[in-house]
């Protein structure tokens, strides 16, 4: 197979390479999903009234981890503790609209469309909205710097929580 | 839909046995949420915001209170004003965003415009109206009955006759004094809502916000993070009080081994942490002496203002208020409270114990949530199994923080207001 740089890599990689990170998490295999991120990864869900760049340093999130934050969130969630994913919900992260927003040297700006079903004792919730990330190469495979999820959503009503990864 | 026998009180209490127990029907039945609407929500002080959200005049957010759209709004002269939002002409909704900065109000639907203050300043077709029809008043925005403040607290009541915030509030002022206190040049909504719901009746969530006895267990998993934290926490346990403070208000104080902002240091904050967080202390100390000083930073609060307001100053502060939208579901909106005068590392530290703790994105609020959903399944037993139970720590002369004393007393102001006529 043809190694590309991230100047060439095409979308058609990129797309693969989100598809699989669904199914990680819709498989419930976290600790594997951890894997797709670089050591300096951040992870963010902003608050729904907040600009699309804002910083959690002065703004309120949901969610802004770093890389330890985020490991330790997927151990949580791998425990029988977490008791609002105990017994674990079923999940459908449909990923589309995957565009390659800008290539640098040895990065890629990706967004992509998302609709996330998550079931559990009866009742389905629906998060949507958009995934920007940031995209490197470590050793020959795409990882992942940064993923914010921007929710469409006006706050988290009816989900009332985001107790999933998104 | 079930129908529920009809109730003559909510709560059943036998002090000489330590008894203190609730309807669960007061959790399921739409005739007790009918009845909390006309003798709760239309009676009592509700919380709409905070001064700092309204900073310089034409500064405006729309807001749900009590069943009601609300125009809260910052006019020319610099006054608050809380406003009916709808048109006095034909009733639409005047202002249809959620926050901004405007000159004025216009109603789209025929075009009314009102200034800042909500006096009609101008309709189309004016000729086609009296003469003095703009002077007649009775054309101008509505402003809520009652408006008050405490510290920048801004409340509103649909009664008019309600007693003062002052008197409402009682002793509580003094808790918010101490929490509002940590600021030298005041406090400030940091940006960004946390807006969520939950599956379960709003009394719930009342509970939930001042209980001290499930963090152990449901919360299992946050204190396993913050031991994993490089340095870890404060060698502080968790230990303190609850008080009553009347009106259905009530209080947790305590020490807890978790890093405060305003000021309590943790190893996982480093040397740059601890620089900071001892010339926070310092100032304190300068400002109002040891005693108070240690109050202010050291002590969690966990502050409840009847019927739907927490003010939570603990490993960061939240002003957080909800609304039940049916009797097993609620509308909860929070807010992050700051000094003004922070700084980017204290107001980043701030943040991340905030939304570790305390969103719904978080390491425990998710799980807080899953608890009360599945209480709110429970009820679904509430023929045969009637009761709750909130008698833990009756009969103390100081009840523990983790007691039920703040949850009898809200429940007995609670009772009182549902049940028993006004005089």
């Amino acid at each position: 197979m043809r190694m590309f740089t991230m100047q060439d890599i095409p979308r058609a990689d990129v797309e693969e390479f989100l598809f699989a990170e669904a199914d990680l998490l819709d498989e419930w295999r976290l600790p594997e999903w951890l894997e797709l991120f670089t050591d300096d990864a951040t992870y963010s869900v902003p608050a729904t009234d907040v600009p699309a760049n804002a910083s959690p340093d002065n703004s309120l999130f949901y969610v802004a981890d770093d890389r330890f934050r985020l490991s330790e969130r997927v151990k949580r969630l791998m425990k029988r503790t977490a008791h609002a994913e105990f017994p674990h919900s079923r999940t459908r992260h449909v990923v589309s609209n995957v565009r390659i927003r800008s290539r640098a040297e040895a990065e890629l700006e990706v967004s992509s469309a998302f609709i996330t079903f998550r079931t559990k004792d009866g009742v389905t919730d629906t998060y949507f909205g958009s995934n920007r990330y940031r995209l490197v190469q470590v050793d020959g495979n795409l990882r992942i710097r940064d993923k914010r999820c921007l929710l469409d959503s006006e706050g988290l009503r009816m989900q009332g929580r985001v107790s999933i990864i998104l | 839909m079930a129908s529920y026998p009809v109730l003559n009180s909510g709560i059943m209490v036998d002090e000489d046995r330590k008894v203190f127990k609730v309807s669960r029907q007061a959790f399921v039945d739409p005739a007790i949420l009918e009845a909390e609407r006309a003798r709760i929500f239309d009676r009592s002080w509700l919380y709409l915001g905070h001064s700092a959200e309204l900073p310089k005049p034409g500064s405006f957010v729309t807001r749900q209170v009590g069943g009601r759209n609300i125009l809260f709004a910052r006019d020319a002269k610099g006054e608050l004003r809380a406003m009916l939002n709808t048109c006095p002409h034909r009733g639409a909704q005047v202002c249809r965003e959620r926050s901004g900065t405007a000159k004025s109000f216009q109603c789209f639907y025929h075009g009314w415009v009102f200034g800042l203050d909500g006096a009609l300043r101008s309709q189309p077709g004016e000729a086609s109206y009296a003469e003095d029809f703009k002077e007649r008043g009775t054309s101008n925005m509505q402003q809520v009955p009652r408006f008050e403040s405490y510290r920048d607290f801004n409340f509103v009541c649909f009664d008019p006759n309600v007693q003062s915030l002052s008197d409402y509030l009682g002793p509580a002022r003094e808790y918010l004094d101490v929490i509002c206190d940590q600021a030298e040049s005041g406090m400030t909504i940091v940006g960004g809502t946390q807006e969520y719901s939950m599956r379960a009746n709003w009394k719930l969530l009342t509970e939930n916000s001042i209980d001290g006895y499930h963090a152990v267990t449901t919360h299992a998993t946050y204190f396993d993070y913050l031991k994993a934290t490089n340095g870890g926490l404060a060698p502080v346990p968790l230990k303190g009080s609850a008080r009553d403070l009347g009106n259905g208000h009530a209080v947790l104080e305590y020490k807890a081994p978790w890093g405060r902002p305003v000021a309590q240091w943790i190893p996982a904050w480093g040397e740059e942490g601890k620089k900071e967080i001892d010339r926070l202390y310092q100032n304190l100390v300068e400002r109002f002496g040891e005693e108070r000083a240690e109050r202010i930073a050291l002590y969690n609060r966990n502050l409840f203002i009847f019927p739907n307001l927490v003010v939570n100053d603990i490993m960061a502060v939240t002003i957080r208020t909800y609304y039940p939208t049916a009797p097993d579901f609620m509308n909860i909106s929070a807010w992050a409270l700051a000094p003004k005068e922070e700084t980017e590392w204290a107001r980043k530290y701030r943040l991340y114990n905030f939304l570790e703790f305390l969103g719904p994105g978080g390491f425990a609020t998710p799980d807080d949530v899953e608890a009360l959903e599945q209480c709110q399944r429970g009820f679904r037993n509430s023929a045969e199994a009637q009761w709750n139970d909130i008698s833990k720590g009756m009969g103390k002369p100081v009840p523990d923080y983790d007691d039920e004393l703040q949850m009898r007393a809200f429940w007995s102001n609670w009772n009182k207001c549902v049940f028993q006529e006004r005089a």
